[in-house]
């Protein structure tokens, strides 16, 4: 068997997309976005030289952190971070239960269901610092706002992810304890909570991460926590200060995340 | 489940008296902590505040509810530049991210010992800081504008990009690598079509669910001056102009709900 003349013999990756048109007004498209993005930068060359000055000093500063001279106000700022991060993943966890089984088409009625999607919804729409903007500006400024902002965010993203757990169960057990006469609530404690508790558990460490690196930020509009202290750092240019607390959060969020990740091994 | 004998008679418990201490001990440890914490920011509280914040939210409602339409106008290019900051980000990210994870994952790395550490720790880095921290550091960098912000949300996903790739890398299968290797493939050829292939389903989901991601996180760091729809936002909140407050708002739910249906919509066609 021979192969026609004409073929070429060389072999050539299939392309993206088959048809020729539709790949080159791709590309075409992407050059075009790509350049129409940059350009709108607008980037101030002679202000990022001035500035590159700035950044070796803060890199510099990350070679000698300085701990001690605002040390009061780092260690305030980091309890405050800390104890916001436990109120709000436990009050977040326990409200986020109800949601979610309201919000789980195959145990909930359809009233129900649309009011807890509809919780979850508006809890995932918007970033948590403007959350925060809104609680602060309501409870006044402070870590109360801060905590109450962490869990109405914990809200949408445990029961969202628990209501599609609870979705994908398997639906003979949830029969079989039915079928011996359960009520409601012995219903969700013996059919559907031994099937969806050890991933829940998971993804509450998991959001306990998320509140903590969150709650280092929310400081920066006034929600409590070491984000305004380090925001007073760094305008008062004191970088040495900054980089102490970066290397305190960053050390925290590594801990929280290996201890969380060791319980999810160990005991999940 | 232990069985007690007490006075000839079997008594069933469901746990023996060591478990269920330390069940209460837990329970214990972890009430205290809880209550310390709301202690704690129980005291730094302004209590009447908060008792006030029901008329707040009610006063708030009242003066979002008649938005100032002709305020769209001016948000249209801040809304414009904040896509561009996730976009832009977002490719630069994935520019970093990609050589990041091949350095990272244990099975594609040049040196166990000295970079594969190095990577990690690039990752690990990048991961631990947000992206609101990261614009605060380069608007002094690089002053206020939109490149401190490209380059804070980039910073940001490169750890988040770096990590579930590399992650794919070392999920993949080594017969598929075995097989192209075989062939007389150079690592270069073994990389392009041993490894490749098998991560791009997952590289591209992983990149859309990070743009998407992205889009929220734009909407914020102009707070800190990186420019984007932030700015105006910390503007009308800082005038008390609530009813700007809610075009601004009304513009970001489109958005992200744009965005989002767009990453679903990307992810469910490679699925």
């Amino acid at each position: 068997m021979t192969a026609p003349a004409d073929t070429p013999r060389r072999w050539r990756k299939a392309p993206f997309i088959a048809h020729a048109g539709w790949r080159y007004a791709l590309y075409a498209g992407a050059l075009i976005y790509l350049v129409i993005g940059i350009g709108s930068l607008s980037v101030d060359w002679g202000r990022v030289i001035a500035g590159l000055d700035r950044g070796g000093a803060f890199l510099g500063a990350f070679l000698q952190p300085d701990f001690t001279s605002r040390w009061n106000s780092i260690q305030e700022g980091m309890l405050e971070s800390l104890a916001m991060t436990v109120v709000s993943t436990v009050f977040g966890v326990l409200l986020s239960i109800p949601v979610a089984l309201g919000a789980a088409r195959n145990i909930a009625p359809w009233p129900v269901y649309y009011v807890c999607r509809g919780i979850i919804a508006l809890s995932r729409a918007f970033q948590e610092v403007i959350i925060a903007i809104l609680f602060v500006a309501m409870f006044g400024f402070g870590p109360f706002a801060g905590a109450v902002t962490l869990a109405f965010a914990t809200i949408g993203f445990l029961a969202k992810l628990l209501a599609e757990d609870i979705e994908d169960i398997d639906r003979g057990q949830l029969e079989a304890v039915r079928a011996t006469g359960a009520r409601w609530l012995q219903l969700m404690n013996h059919a559907i909570q031994p099937q969806v508790a050890p991933r829940f558990i998971g993804l509450c460490l998991y959001r306990l991460d998320i509140n903590f690196r969150e709650a280092s930020v929310i400081g920066i509009v006034g929600a409590g926590g070491i984000g305004s202290t380090l925001n007073t750092a760094i305008s008062r240019y004191e970088y040495d200060s900054a980089a102490a607390i970066l290397l305190i959060i960053i050390a925290i969020v590594l801990a929280v995340e290996y201890s969380s990740g060791y319980i999810r091994r160990t005991f999940l | 489940m232990p069985v007690l004998e007490q006075n000839d008679r079997r008594i069933w418990k469901r746990r023996d008296r060591a478990t269920q201490m330390r069940i209460w001990l837990t329970w214990l440890v972890g009430v205290s902590i809880l209550m310390l914490c709301w202690e704690y920011i129980s005291r730094q509280t302004m209590w009447i505040f908060v008792l006030d914040a029901p008329q707040q939210a009610f006063d708030m409602a009242a003066r979002m509810s008649n938005p100032r339409w002709e305020y769209t106008e001016v948000i249209l290019v801040p809304m414009w530049d904040t896509i561009n900051i996730a976009t832009l980000g977002t490719l630069l990210a994935i520019g970093v991210a990609v050589p990041m994870a091949f350095l990272a994952a244990h099975n594609t790395t040049p040196s166990r010992a000295l970079i594969r550490p190095l990577a990690l720790g690039v990752i690990v880095t990048s991961r631990s800081i947000n992206a609101l921290i990261w614009a605060l550091l380069l608007v002094l960098i690089f002053g206020p504008g939109l490149l401190a912000g490209v380059i804070a949300i980039a910073l940001r996903s490169i750890g988040f990009i770096g990590k579930l790739l590399y992650e794919a890398i070392e999920e993949i299968d080594p017969r598929q690598v075995e097989a192209v290797r075989a062939t007389g493939a150079k690592p270069a050829q073994v990389l392009a079509y041993g490894v490749v292939p098998q991560i791009m389903p997952a590289f591209a989901g992983i990149s859309v669910y990070r743009w998407d991601t992205n889009i929220r996180e734009a909407t914020i760091i102009g707070l800190v001056g990186a420019g984007g729809i932030g700015i105006q936002l910390q503007s009308s909140v800082n005038s008390l102009a609530w009813n700007q407050v809610s075009i601004i708002f009304m513009a970001i739910l489109l958005t992200v709900l744009v965005s989002e249906w767009v990453s679903a919509r990307v992810r469910h066609a490679i699925i």
